[in-house]
């Protein structure tokens, strides 16, 4: 039933390029607001390749919902400022025409949305809503469409597709709905889907089921998935590779082994403190970043993280509140205001594919690292001994 | 849908009920003598005892009540003259059951107010969406300004003045009056114009406003984004989409605001000496003609009542949510 619709051809796409799928480099986003200008992205890169997954963490408001619509081309052109390049199977997307990314979205790249109650209009049966997609892109009729959206909620594991396809957003179970979302976004079979948060809404149990969704999906149609999360818990069973955003820009980068296993920045560290463990006690609260994220429209000096960073001390004459350390170690690199300090004595980083954008060297990160790890097994105990 | 229009029908009859009775009991208790200016000068008390009597307001006010009930359904006479049912009273001025003069009068009264709501609903909406769509431009601060100034208009003084200018003075449009549509389309249209203008400039600043606010809470929706990530034009972004949701509040708005524009359909007409519902009533307070009083009370109740379960049926139609109510 699927395979007939599946376009992907192994046999084409690794014959037509040696560019990687979908290619970011140097993406910058800014908005005109009325208390000033906001840089929500500034200099990110990243590639993907088709059949692989990357995960972009961070805590709200660091720049990822805004970095998947610069990728649709979706910002209000009139209020926005997107800079840098966003390649898709070598084609330009920034500032290509408003009709040829039209063309593109929904068919060659698709997005789902975190919360599908607000994303689904509820005017619209979920069928006819599916429908639509098809037909404004296919050109097909109304009968086929509808057959088509069946056959996507079938896809999707939605029981009784056809008699479901009748019903309005608001007559599903969170689950079902984002199944639903995922239907619509899957329904021109695309190269390339963006996830902002698809599971943030939903509990534990059905977030597991979509994402398994989510991988099933990407086994049969190879389809390329940038998958947005502010939990580390839903990357590491998903991703191949991890960007970790702050403040709109990258500070880690690199495959999710490099990133979960050996994390480089303070702030991915301190994520990673803040995932539950599975083998660890359920009722163990997590231990999040202490502080706030900045606000964009007076983004810190020098490390944006460094009013919270937990590891400045490590550092003799204290750069992270006047020098921007560079993403150094990966394949693309980004300029901060001169050399992070390690970066000398530390040339076997940059090779590894591996990114971080921090003063810290090989060796304070290390001590940084145990630091972390010895505070750990007391915080758990005192919170053992206050949930029991 | 079956049973919420069945609901709606037996509460409808309630109100109705209930409307019927308290204008009846005001009406008739007032100290005013109907029988006593009909008798004329050379009244007798025998003759007033006739015609009181015809007139059916010989009975205490109770029991003259549940004569009009039964009336209603089964008809009645007053002296010579017979009610069919459903007899709503019989006017003595007029000599003609108070429903016979009421349908009569009907189609001017529906012609004002529905004439002037179809121009609300295109004009306000129209401009709305407009100002809605070019927000902050030149074509917004236009529309909302123009809506200021309609809205900061009476219906009385307004029409006076567009009468005079228009058609006293420079003789642009024709004089408003009423001329049945099946006798001529162009005479009918022509006569309601004025109506039409003065009813709809009043009203339609209300709904341009609250069009734009409505279609601009609509456009910062989530959906309406991932309509257009789905790649969908304007057309499906805008009209398909973003108005669909936009519409839902405003005809919520002109459900409520029916009564208003029936309130402004009868000042309309009496602006305007049309021959309507609204002029019917003010005669009817003149001549102090109490059938006729109470029955245009409650034709004006009884199309409250319709045109609510109409608006409620639109909003099933109009927003799955409510239909699973
Ligand atoms: N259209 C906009 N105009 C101005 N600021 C915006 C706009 N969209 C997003 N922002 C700002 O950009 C920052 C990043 O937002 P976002 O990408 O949504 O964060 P998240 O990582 O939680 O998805 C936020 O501080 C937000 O206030
Ligand atoms: S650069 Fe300094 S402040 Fe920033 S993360 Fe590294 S140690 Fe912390
Ligand atoms: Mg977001």
């Amino acid at each position: 039933m699927t395979a007939a619709v599946n376009p992907a051809n192994p046999a084409i796409v690794t014959s037509v390029s040696t560019e990687p799928f979908l290619q970011v480099r140097d993406l910058s986003v800014r908005f005109s607001t009325e208390d000033g200008p906001v840089q929500a992205v500034d200099g990110l890169s990243f590639s993907l390749e088709r059949g692989r997954t990357l995960g972009i963490v961070g805590e709200s408001g660091s720049g990822k919902s805004v970095t998947s619509l610069a990728v649709l081309g979706l910002h209000d052109r009139a209020r926005t400022r997107v800079g840098g390049s966003i390649r898709l199977d070598g084609a330009e997307l920034v500032g290509a025409d408003e009709a040829r990314l039209r063309g593109l979205r929904g068919s060659r790249m698709a997005m789902v949305f975190q919360d599908a109650l607000t994303a689904l209009s509820p005017y619209y049966s979920v069928g006819d809503q599916i429908a639509e997609t098809y037909r404004r892109h296919t050109g097909c009729g109304r009968r086929a469409a509808g057959e088509r959206a069946a056959q996507m909620l079938a896809l999707v594991g939605i029981p009784s597709p056809r008699r479901r396809a009748r019903d309005y957003p608001h007559q599903f179970s969170g689950g079902m709905r984002q199944r639903v979302m995922i239907a619509m976004a899957l329904c021109c079979d695309p190269d390339l889907l963006i996830a902002d948060e698809p599971t943030t809404a939903l509990d534990v149990t059905v977030q597991a089921q979509i994402l398994e969704l989510l991988a099933e999906v990407q086994q049969e149609f190879r389809t390329a998935i940038v998958l947005i999360t502010h939990d580390l818990g839903v990357i590491a069973g998903i991703a191949d590779d991890v960007l970790v955003m702050y403040a709109g820009r990258s500070v880690e980068h690199g495959s999710v082994g490099q990133v979960l296993s050996a994390p480089r920045h303070p702030y991915t560290m301190g994520l990673l403190a803040s995932v539950p463990r599975l083998d660890g006690a359920v009722d163990v609260p997590l231990r999040p970043v202490p502080g706030s994220p900045p606000s964009l429209l007076a983004v810190p000096g020098g490390c944006a993280f460094h009013p919270r960073c937990q590891a400045r001390d490590l550092l003799p004459d204290d750069p992270c509140g006047s020098r921007r350390p560079a993403l150094l170690g990966g394949d693309g690199g980004d300029g901060g205001d001169g050399h992070a300090r390690g970066e000398a004595d530390d040339g076997r980083e940059a090779a590894d594919g591996h990114a971080v954008a921090c003063h810290l060297g090989a060796a304070e990160r290390v001590a940084f690292a145990r630091r972390t790890v010895e505070a750990k097994p007391n915080d758990t105990t005192r919170t053992e001994g206050t949930s029991r | 849908m079956l049973r919420f229009l069945i609901r709606r029908t037996v509460s409808a009859a309630l109100i109705l009920l209930v409307v019927s009775a308290v204008t009846y009991l005001l009406f008739f208790a007032l100290p005013s003598d109907p029988a006593l200016l009909a008798c004329g000068k050379q009244c007798t008390p025998q003759l007033l005892a006739t015609i009181r009597h015809n007139m059916g307001i010989d009975a205490p006010v109770p029991v003259q009540y549940w004569h009009f009930l039964v009336g209603v359904f089964s008809g009645r006479s007053f002296g010579a003259a017979s009610c069919p049912a459903p007899c709503l009273g019989y006017s003595f001025v007029n000599g003609q059951p108070v429903l016979q003069t009421l349908l009569n009068r009907f189609p001017a009264t529906a012609s004002v107010a529905l004439g002037a709501a179809v121009l609300v609903l295109t004009l306000g909406v129209g401009a709305g969406m407009i100002a809605a769509l070019r927000r902050g431009k030149a074509a917004d601060k236009v529309a909302m300004g123009l809506a200021l100034i309609g809205a900061s208009m009476q219906i009385y003084f307004f029409g006076i003045v567009v009468r005079y200018i228009f058609v006293d003075q420079l003789a642009w449009l024709p004089l408003p009056g009423y001329t049945s549509p099946g006798a001529s389309l162009s005479g009918w249209a022509g006569g309601m114009l004025l109506p039409w203008i003065t009813l709809a400039v009043v009203n339609v600043a209300t709904y341009a406003r609250f069009t734009r606010s409505s279609m601009l809470e609509s456009l910062s929706e989530e959906y309406v984004r991932a309509v257009r990530a789905k790649g969908l034009g304007p057309w499906g972004v805008y009209v398909k989409h973003a108005w669909r949701g936009a519409m839902t509040p405003v005809v919520t708005m002109f459900g409520i605001d029916l009564g208003l524009f029936l309130g402004g359909a009868l000042i309309t007409e009496t602006t305007f000496n049309i021959p309507g519902i609204g002029k019917l009533a003010v005669d009817s307070v003149a001549d102090s003609d109490l059938p006729m009083m109470m029955g245009t009370v409650l034709a004006a109740s009884t199309a409250m009542v319709l045109v609510n379960i109409a608006v409620d049926a639109c909003y099933a139609v109009i927003d799955p949510r409510v239909r699973a109510l």
